[in-house]
């Protein structure tokens, strides 16, 4: 529970940033303000600047926005396709389709995100929406492979035969009994793969994929003050930190969800 | 000098108090039958013999283990007991064995770990061993892996394991529970023969009366962490004391009171039907065999009848329900309720599946967790063309859940609010909810414990004279089939061997097969209870 | 086994095939034409024409895929656009580096992450399982371009063990040249080894509490020696297909750690790769890593049926 609270305070704290972010900043991050430029922390920055002057902390609340909304909207893409191509798959467990759906996830699976923006960028160019696509394609045979592993061992349970002697077919025992079943896997897969997808689009922002200037991103923080870390260490400390605390947050609430979901801890509990 | 005794044993895990106050021995030669119920401390003891048990366990009293006062030895003295002073055998012999590891390998070890000798050497008398278990070497070569062995087979090799370096005590933990009657049979008679031959002394746990009573010698009865009676097994059954142990043996031996008026027409009609599966021997290109799981099986039932089908796993007769009941197509012969077929070409006719119902044997796994048990109870009722609505179906639900004694407000509560003998009451009240005229009992009261068992089975004759039910009541437990069953079916490999009256059945079997079921099947000593 | 191990290959061979298919669609059908793609729109007619003839692209689609396919197993990738050098030739320098990269950090994960996932599991709930959860719990958090950042501050900057950048060169010798992979692979292999540090732990766990670690004890083993002998090997499998699925994200941070380490790896090609269109490059190069990850899953279903006796059918 400790570990739920704590993930619960950190994830709250750079997702309220993110949201504060669209009313107000403590000042425009796409100034430039050359004259104060690579200031050390003080009252007035309480992070500090970079190199063209922009004030740190209002770089890194709208960069809490773009790691966000990439995030989350890829693990939408992830869950929306994935868990109908699993529950798909583990209806019709040996046929045809559920052959295809695992051949096409072990495809996709050999594409690592990185490389499927690669391909998008090298066609349609470097964008944050492009970003939330590649991440968003990788989500989704993560999230059908769970899908389907927890629905089999679901279909195999007599309660799945009594709604069979009831008459329902496989699609409407997927979403009636099968579906509720797998929502605890669902949603501590989810937090993990939102985490994962910050990192992700930490990492493509970083090398010129992802979000492009002037919509300010994390990674692309880091890359800036990679030549001037030697004496401006503080441009590259914030925004690493704030990738470390922001996916710290979501790993520790999915670890603590999982806690709170998984049985035998429930019934030793109670 | 006893092999084990255990003096006033007070174990709590965590604080909670599970035994009190337990005492029981065991001599040389000697079996010692512990029966009790789930919860009763049963297989706790036993582990508390070995020092096997989880974290935050607690024991006060006396153990003493072929001399040796358990509880004062150190880790490394309790390893050496193991295996070569203690064996021991438990219940689910699946997952007993490491899966990635030859039986060869795996009996082998118990010798290397206590002696020093050599691998080679090991490996032979790990041979022997296994052939003591009844696994010859040449049908059985010690580089076979587990998951090539059946349950039974894999039981042995735990056997094997356990007295591989001959220990003067063996205990076994519900070792054939999960085995099949004959199976089971087998087992039973190898434990009774290594005790003779090596005077060694089994304390055999299990919560049927009937196995225990056919090997014991002396018998321990528990209940609650408690031993609330002990005695010689030639003498204790007609000599109860305890309350509890009196309706134990009520219950083993209960025969619900069936009015039971069978018409002659019948309801059920089950035609040369054949069912074959195509398997595919590797993966989707690979050759493809063919596997008759029923092979031309031909029955009735009658109206108002309850028929009995006994077979063991394997034989076919959860395939055969899963034919009747309309879920799976047949590839041969014909199934018909009343005159109705049960599948026109190949999609099931519902107006022919709403009138039969099943019960299943897990109560655990038969309703989704996540919902209520209004919505549980009216499951069936999808397969209605006009569903009652309102009114109606709550009067519907009230009368399904009275039927089988539970209450009204028991419907807004969920299924994990409830225990094992209520469960299987609620999936009674499923199964009657849209007023089938059959209903299959598919091991139903197999997961029971007996006290509970004999309620529900109470309650099933009760509601077959109340509504004119017709059950097809399936099982592997002779002893059940026989008190609730007017006629009986066996079944092997997809046939029916033998059928008739359950009573001329049971005491004049005709076929082989038949007759080497019931004489494995343990019975309680005669004019008992 | 022999089966299996064909199966598996048949397998390999038509991931390889439809992944090419993938890519080559991707990048060659879909810009439309990729030699208007790659020359920009102000281009003449006639260069167009020339680079379209040069490129093979007059053919139809399944005529340009399968010489390009055939040209891949032959070892001709094409001609870079931008460089006019062999793709083949510039490739291979660059997967000198990138290779032995990847290969350096999964070791080097490994060999961290197997000892504290098992010393966790066995001394459960203990100080030493909370400090490996809490640390591993970081590991698994950290941007590893991040960390390898930190590291060139604190190592190469400021303590000057390691120079903050740059290849030595083979030609320098092993030695040499390992070191300077060594800071881009420990910052590779730190969350690498806290993702298996922490699916090793769960996996003896969940070992550790099956039925026949009871049988084993039952047979005078101790605790020791039945996580030795018997939960071990069980706990390894999945971990197996962990290795397996991490390893693409290994080359993934591969690439993206060349960029901190301005190492003149594939990552670095690819980069700029893209920014001058060259289209023949980026497809060679997304052509290669996809076939290191196939092979590499392919291996570990290998290691798969060494372990585990039931993969490899009945006799």
């Amino acid at each position: 529970m400790r570990n739920l609270w704590l993930g619960g305070v950190l994830t709250a704290i750079f997702a309220g940033m993110a949201v504060l972010s669209f009313l107000w900043t403590p000042y425009d991050p796409t100034v430039l303000d050359i004259a104060n430029k690579i200031k050390a922390p003080t009252l007035a920055h309480p992070l500090g600047t970079d190199h063209f002057g922009r004030d740190i902390l209002s770089m890194i609340m709208v960069g809490a926005r773009t790691s966000i909304a990439v995030a989350l909207v890829a693990v939408g893409i992830g869950m929306g396709l994935g868990v109908p191509l699993g529950l798909t798959a583990a209806a019709r467990k040996g046929g045809l389709l559920d052959e295809l759906i695992m051949r096409g996830n072990d495809l996709v699976f050999a594409f690592p995100s990185l490389l499927i923006a690669i391909m998008i960028t090298a066609v349609f160019g470097a964008s944050a929406v492009n970003a939330i696509i590649a991440i968003g394609i990788f989500n989704i045979p993560v999230f059908a492979r769970l899908t389907r592993s927890g629905a089999l061992s679901l279909w195999t349970r007599d309660y799945v035969m009594a709604a069979r002697v009831a008459g329902k077919g496989a699609t409407r025992i997927s979403i009636e009994h099968i579906l509720p079943n797998v929502t605890n896997l669902l949603i501590v897969q989810g937090t993990i793969q939102f985490s994962l997808g910050i990192l992700a689009e930490a990492g493509l922002s970083y090398v010129g994929l992802g979000a492009q200037p002037p919509t300010a991103s994390w990674g692309r923080m880091l890359a800036d003050s990679q030549t001037m870390i030697s004496f401006a260490p503080h441009m590259a400390l914030f925004p690493g930190l704030a990738i470390l605390l922001t996916v710290l947050g979501l790993n520790l609430m999915g670890d603590g969800l999982r806690d709170m979901f998984d049985p035998k801890l429930r019934r030793a509990r109670s | 000098m006893s092999l084990l005794k255990i003096e006033k044993l007070n174990l709590s895990i965590h604080g909670s108090q599970i035994l009190h106050d337990v005492s029981m021995q065991v001599a040389p030669g000697q079996i010692l039958g512990v029966i009790g119920e789930s919860g009763s401390g049963k297989s706790m003891s036993a582990f508390a013999a070995m020092q096997l048990l989880p974290n935050g366990a607690r024991c006060e009293g006396q153990i003493t283990v072929a001399g040796q006062d358990v509880l004062a030895l150190t880790e490394p003295q309790l390893c050496q007991m193991r295996g070569r002073d203690v064996g021991m055998v438990f219940q689910e012999p699946m997952t007993a064995l490491n899966p990635i590891r030859t039986i060869g390998d795996q009996v082998a070890e118990t010798i290397l770990i206590h002696e020093n000798v050599s691998k080679a050497e090991a490996l032979e008398r790990a041979a022997e061993a296994l052939a003591r278990a009844e696994l010859p070497q040449e049908r059985f070569p010690l580089s076979r892996y587990p998951f090539e062995l059946s349950g039974g087979q894999r039981q042995r090799v735990v056997i094997a394991m356990a007295i591989a370096l001959r220990p003067k005590l063996l205990i076994a933990d519900e070792p054939t529970t999960a085995l099949d009657v004959t199976t089971q049979a087998q087992i039973l008679e190898l434990l009774k023969r290594l005790v003779a031959e090596d005077q060694m002394g089994l304390m055999l746990i299990s919560h049927d009366l009937a196995v225990v009573a056919d090997l014991a010698d002396e018998i321990v009865i528990m209940q609650k962490g408690r031993v609330v009676e002990s005695g010689p097994a030639a003498t204790l059954f007609h000599d109860m004391q305890h309350p509890y142990s009196k309706a134990l043996l009520a219950a083993s031996t209960h025969v619900p009171n069936r009015e039971g008026a069978a018409q002659d027409q019948p309801l059920l009609s089950v035609r040369e039907v054949v069912r074959e599966y195509t398997l595919h021997a590797n993966g989707w290109l690979g050759k493809t065999s063919k596997l008759q799981a029923v092979k031309g099986v031909s029955f009735d039932i009658r109206k108002g009848e309850s028929l009995g089908l006994v077979g063991e796993s394997g034989c076919g007769k959860s395939t055969l329900t899963r034919a009747i009941l309309g879920l799976e197509e047949v590839q041969g012969g014909e199934i018909l309720l009343d005159g109705q077929p049960v599948f026109s070409g190949k999609k099931p006719n519902r107006a022919v599946r709403r009138r039969m119902q099943v019960v299943f044997q897990d109560p655990y796994g038969s309703f989704n967790p996540r919902w209520k048990v209004s919505r549980l109870i009216c499951e069936p009722m999808h397969l209605l063309d006009q569903p009652p609505k309102g009114r109606a179906l709550q009067d519907a639900m009230v009368e399904a859940m009275e039927s089988v004694g539970l209450t009204a407000d028991d419907l807004d509560k969920y299924i994990h609010e409830f225990s094992g003998g209520q469960r299987q009451r609620i999936a009674i009240a499923r199964a009657l909810i849209i007023k089938p005229d059959l209903i299959i009992l598919d091991e139903a009261v197999s997961a029971l414990d007996v006290s509970v068992r004999a309620q529900v089975l109470d309650l099933l004759a009760d509601l077959s004279d109340r509504f004119g039910l017709t059950y097809l009541f399936i099982s592997h437990d002779l002893s059940v089939v026989r008190s609730i069953t007017d006629r009986v079916l066996v079944m092997k490999s997809g046939e029916i061997v033998e059928q008739g009256e359950t009573q001329a059945v049971f005491d004049a079997p005709q076929h082989d097969y038949t007759k080497e079921l019931i004489a494995a099947a343990p019975v309680l000593p005669a004019n008992v209870a | 086994m022999l089966h299996y191990l064909l199966k598996r290959l048949l397998s390999l061979a038509v991931s390889l095939v439809v992944a090419s298919l993938v890519i080559f669609l991707a990048l060659e059908v879909v810009p439309g034409d990729p030699a208007a793609y790659m020359l920009g729109i102000n281009a003449q007619e006639d260069t167009l024409a020339a680079l379209r003839e040069e490129l093979g692209l007059n053919g139809s689609v399944l005529e340009r895929y399968l010489s390009w396919a055939g040209g891949l197993l032959q070892g001709d990738f094409g001609t870079s656009y931008t460089y006019r050098t062999p793709v083949a030739e510039m490739i291979g320098e660059r997967l000198w580096i990138s290779l032995p990269l990847a290969l350096y950090a999964l070791t080097l994960s490994t060999l961290i992450a197997f000892p504290a996932g098992i010393w966790a599991a066995s001394k459960r709930g203990s100080p030493v399982d909370v400090a490996v959860m809490g640390v591993t719990q970081l590991g698994v958090a950290i941007p590893n371009f991040w960390f390898a950042m930190l590291m060139v501050l604190v190592f190469a900057i400021n303590l000057r063990w390691f120079s903050a950048g740059g290849f030595v060169g083979w030609d320098a010798g092993f030695f040499l040249a390992m070191k300077s992979l060594t800071l881009p692979a420990i910052a590779l292999a730190l969350p690498q080894a806290s993702i298996l540090a922490r699916v090793m732990r769960s996996s003896l766990l969940d070992t550790l509490s099956e039925d026949f670690i009871r049988t084993a004890r039952a047979k005078g083993l101790s605790k020791r020696q039945a996580l030795w002998r018997h939960a071990l090997c069980n706990a390894l499998i999945p971990v197996l297909t962990i290795i397996g699925l991490q390893f693409s994200f290994l080359l993934a941070g591969a690439i993206i750690i060349e960029n901190v380490f301005f190492l003149p790896g594939l990552g670095r090609l690819v980069f700029q790769s893209i920014s001058a269109r060259d289209l023949i490059v980026v497809e060679s190069v997304v052509m290669l890593l996809v076939f290191a990850v196939i092979v590499v899953n392919f291996l570990v279903d290998l290691a798969y049926a060494i372990v585990d006796p039931r993969l490899r059918g009945r006799r």
